[in-house]
């Protein structure tokens, strides 16, 4: 490789972004509008839910059963309803989510020391949620049998029992349980992934589609000073973009990074790499930008959103589907990045993620200079 | 004009369709992902990874953690008695959380005390532990109930039942909570706007790009109708798609549709109107396919994001959630998950039906005016 030609490619390519300032604006505030816009919309909390119930028992020990929703801080409670159809028609215009129906012999049945059947019913369209809120509802139910039991053995027993036995949970990494610890971190991977593939995925498609390439195929560069040096300015922008979202993350929206801050950015050096790489793959594969577009869009956005483990945990996927996350490099830098912000780990534990993104990145370099030199000749 | 249409749109259908890897691209690469990511997006959570550590080891303590292993939802990964590897395993991911039971537990339970039980959790994704946190909450309550009542049993001397709530749930239009059944639908939606969005925004900046649209505005044509010819194609690929994905989710993942077909087809005509006017916008406004490709994904990745597909809307700051009513995709998704999962009519659809309209109709209008003006 020549230093001189690789440098007259760099340059050139970046006389091109530099000529396009509204693409260079896109490229530097898309993910900075992207991190502010979802940084504050995005949230998997599941907290005040709207609760109504049907209570047909009336009774103190109903009433104390519902104080137990009441009173927790994951159930806003909506009122009393006096039948299905109220109940029903809550649920249907969202004015609840979980319906409770208490059967008239409620207390009559806990008093002679039977299982009393609540009903919960539950809009179960959202399953995720739905698993939570039927979470809560399920401990709050534990709790108060919990309860029961103590004041009927008291009562039978005579002597005060105490309760036997006492969880004592603790939350590591995130102790608030706020979701934008993760989904900010996971964002970062994604929106850079996804840049990286878009500003690269055009540039040789468009060199051939608008004849330029036969001028540069008459130059004496090489396939790998060519591909080497469209990369250059583009890595510079992505590593631009990365050091913006990372301070946006600390700083505006206060996500704990408790890692190594030369650990992350080597680790997203290696996947800009990469990324570019594939875009500029894709775009020696396409030929013509329409085609080029389309496959970078497939190939990179929907896998590094739904297949990199950023929302859905890959461990839950059938194992052909999870084969498939393994050449998804976003997967590899999600890891990382959630490691190195929330678990402050190095590389001690995730060298296996680092290596594969660096097997990744040259990989896909190498095989877009060989398929370069195909066409050259 | 019909004449004319005609041969736009037999240019466009032999321009589209000639390119084997773009025929690839618009009817294969929609039901290869849709079967891919309708097998990704799950996000039951069971079988959590769990370590336990329990210093006591005796019948008390193996019968609790029976308790954790014999539910649904923990797989007990590890036994160990050493702290530090079971951290480890926390740290690299490879467990979610520690049950741990200290030395003595029996012996608190047999003198009456409270036995303390420790539960570490990774709280890096909140919401599964907020589902660890409740489960074990669950699970410790009964097992500290049957101790309590056979303790109360032996004090009297016959055997006790204490009274207890059950809760019996049930879900509503899914069952078994099947992530799947929520995801799926979304997912349909999601890869039409994209393939739509894209085709459109696309096709009409190559023609400028590349020049050929100079030699289009030379013939006889009008605005119109090169409008007209240009998106038909990528209705009727629109259409197209719409049905592979469906026929995907309904054959092969068995999500119920419930709801009416016809209905679901023609809410999609109307929200085809808002992604290909959005497209020609974006064609409208861009002067490369580079330009192109950045403005879509600009308006796309928002779009998905801000549409309650995986976050739910509700939790959007107010300024948020009035930005997601001129979303089309956030109506189509009510619409496409109303008609598979809950069955429901154009009775109760009808406001999202004719916010798709409107937004269409407008978004179309202003498209053709300022595709007007930038050949003019």
């Amino acid at each position: 490789m020549n230093p001189r030609r690789l440098w007259a490619v760099a340059r050139k390519e970046g006389l091109h972004i530099r000529r396009d300032p509204r693409s260079l604006i896109l490229a530097i505030g898309i993910p900075m509008l992207m991190i502010i816009l979802f940084g504050f919309a995005l949230t998997v909390d599941v907290d005040h839910v709207p609760l109504v119930a049907w209570d047909q028992s009336g009774t103190a020990a109903s009433r104390e059963f519902l104080a137990q929703f009441t009173g927790s801080r994951y159930f806003d409670f909506q009122g009393i309803v006096a039948g299905y159809p109220e109940l029903e028609r809550a649920i249907d215009r969202r004015d609840a989510y979980l319906g409770l129906v208490i059967p008239p012999e409620f207390s009559a049945r806990l008093d002679a020391g039977r299982p009393a059947e609540v009903q919960a019913i539950i809009d179960g369209s959202d399953s995720n949620t739905a698993a939570i809120v039927l979470g809560y509802a399920q401990a709050v139910t534990g709790g108060f049998n919990q309860r029961v039991a103590l004041a009927q053995v008291r009562r039978l027993a005579g002597s005060p029992p105490v309760p036997p036995l006492d969880l004592r949970p603790r939350v590591w990494f995130n102790a608030d349980l706020e979701s934008k610890n993760f989904i900010i971190p996971g964002l970062i991977a994604v929106i850079m992934g996804l840049i990286a593939a878009l500003l690269t995925s055009l540039t040789i498609a468009r060199e051939w589609e608008r004849g330029t390439m036969e001028q540069l195929i008459s130059t004496p560069v090489k396939a790998s000073e060519l591909i080497v040096g469209k990369l250059v300015p583009y890595f510079v922008i992505g590593m631009l973009d990365v050091l913006i979202a990372v301070l946006m993350a600390v700083f505006l929206f206060h996500v704990p990074l408790r890692g190594s801050v030369p650990l992350l950015f080597a680790t997203a050096a290696l996947f800009i790499v990469g990324t570019l790489a594939q875009g500029i793959l894709i775009s020696i594969i396409a030929r013509g930008q329409l085609l080029a577009s389309q496959i970078a869009m497939v190939s990179t956005f929907l896998p590094a959103f739904l297949l990199s483990g950023f929302m859905f945990a890959i461990p839950n996927m059938p194992v052909p589907v999870q084969a498939i996350t393994y050449i998804v490099p976003a997967r590899y830098f999600v890891a990382l990045v959630k490691g190195i912000y929330q678990r402050g780990v190095g590389l001690g534990v995730l060298w296996a993620d680092a290596i594969f993104l660096a097997v990744f990145a040259a990989v896909v370099l190498g095989l877009a200079v060989l398929r370069f030199k195909k066409r050259l000749a | 004009m019909g004449e004319r249409i005609l041969t736009m749109l037999r240019k466009e259908f032999i321009q589209v369709f000639r390119d084997p890897r773009m025929r690839m691209v618009i009817l294969g690469v929609p039901v290869i992902q849709c079967l891919i990511f309708g097998y990704a997006v799950t996000m039951d959570v069971r079988h959590v990874r769990l370590v336990v550590v329990d210093h006591d080891g005796t019948p008390a303590t193996r019968a609790l953690i029976a308790r954790f292993t014999g539910s649904d939802y923990f797989d007990a990964v590890a036994s160990t008695d050493d702290e530090t590897r079971a951290r480890r395993l926390i740290d690299a991911a490879e467990a979610s959380a520690i049950l741990q039971i200290d030395a003595g537990f029996s012996a608190d339970l047999a003198a009456g005390r409270t036995a303390a039980v420790q539960l570490v959790v990774d709280g890096s994704d909140s919401n599964t532990a907020r589902m660890v946190l409740n489960y074990s909450a669950t699970i410790v309550s009964g097992y500290g109930n049957a101790v309590l009542v056979d303790r109360a049993g032996r004090q009297t001397g016959r055997t006790l039942s204490t009274g207890a709530v059950d809760l019996r749930s049930r879900a509503w239009f899914n069952e078994n909570l099947e992530s799947r059944n929520y995801f799926v639908p979304g997912i349909m939606a999601v890869l039409v706007m994209l393939v739509t969005l894209m085709l459109t925004g696309m096709a009409i900046v190559r023609e400028k790009e590349v020049g050929t649209i100079e030699q289009i505005m030379v013939t006889p044509i009008r605005p119109v109708e090169f409008i007209l010819g240009k998106c038909a194609p990528f209705v009727v690929i629109g259409f197209i798609d719409v049905l592979l994905v469906t026929a995907v989710g309904v054959f092969w993942f068995e999500i119920p549709i419930r709801g009416s077909l016809l209905l679901l087809l023609a809410s999609t005509a109307l929200y085809l109107m808002s992604t290909l006017g959005i497209g020609l916008f974006i064609s409208t406004v861009s002067s490369t396919q580079q330009q192109a490709m950045m403005t879509t994904f600009f308006f796309f990745f928002p779009a998905m994001l801000l549409s309650g597909f995986i976050y739910p809307i509700a939790n959007m700051p107010a300024a948020v959630q009035w930005l997601t009513f001129v979303n089309p995709l956030r109506y189509y998704l009510i619409i496409i998950r109303g008609v598979f999962l809950k069955g429901i009519g154009a009775d109760l659809l009808w406001p999202q039906m004719a916010a798709l309209f409107v937004l269409g109709l407008g978004v179309l209008t202003f498209a053709v005016k300022r595709f007007h003006k930038t050949l003019a």
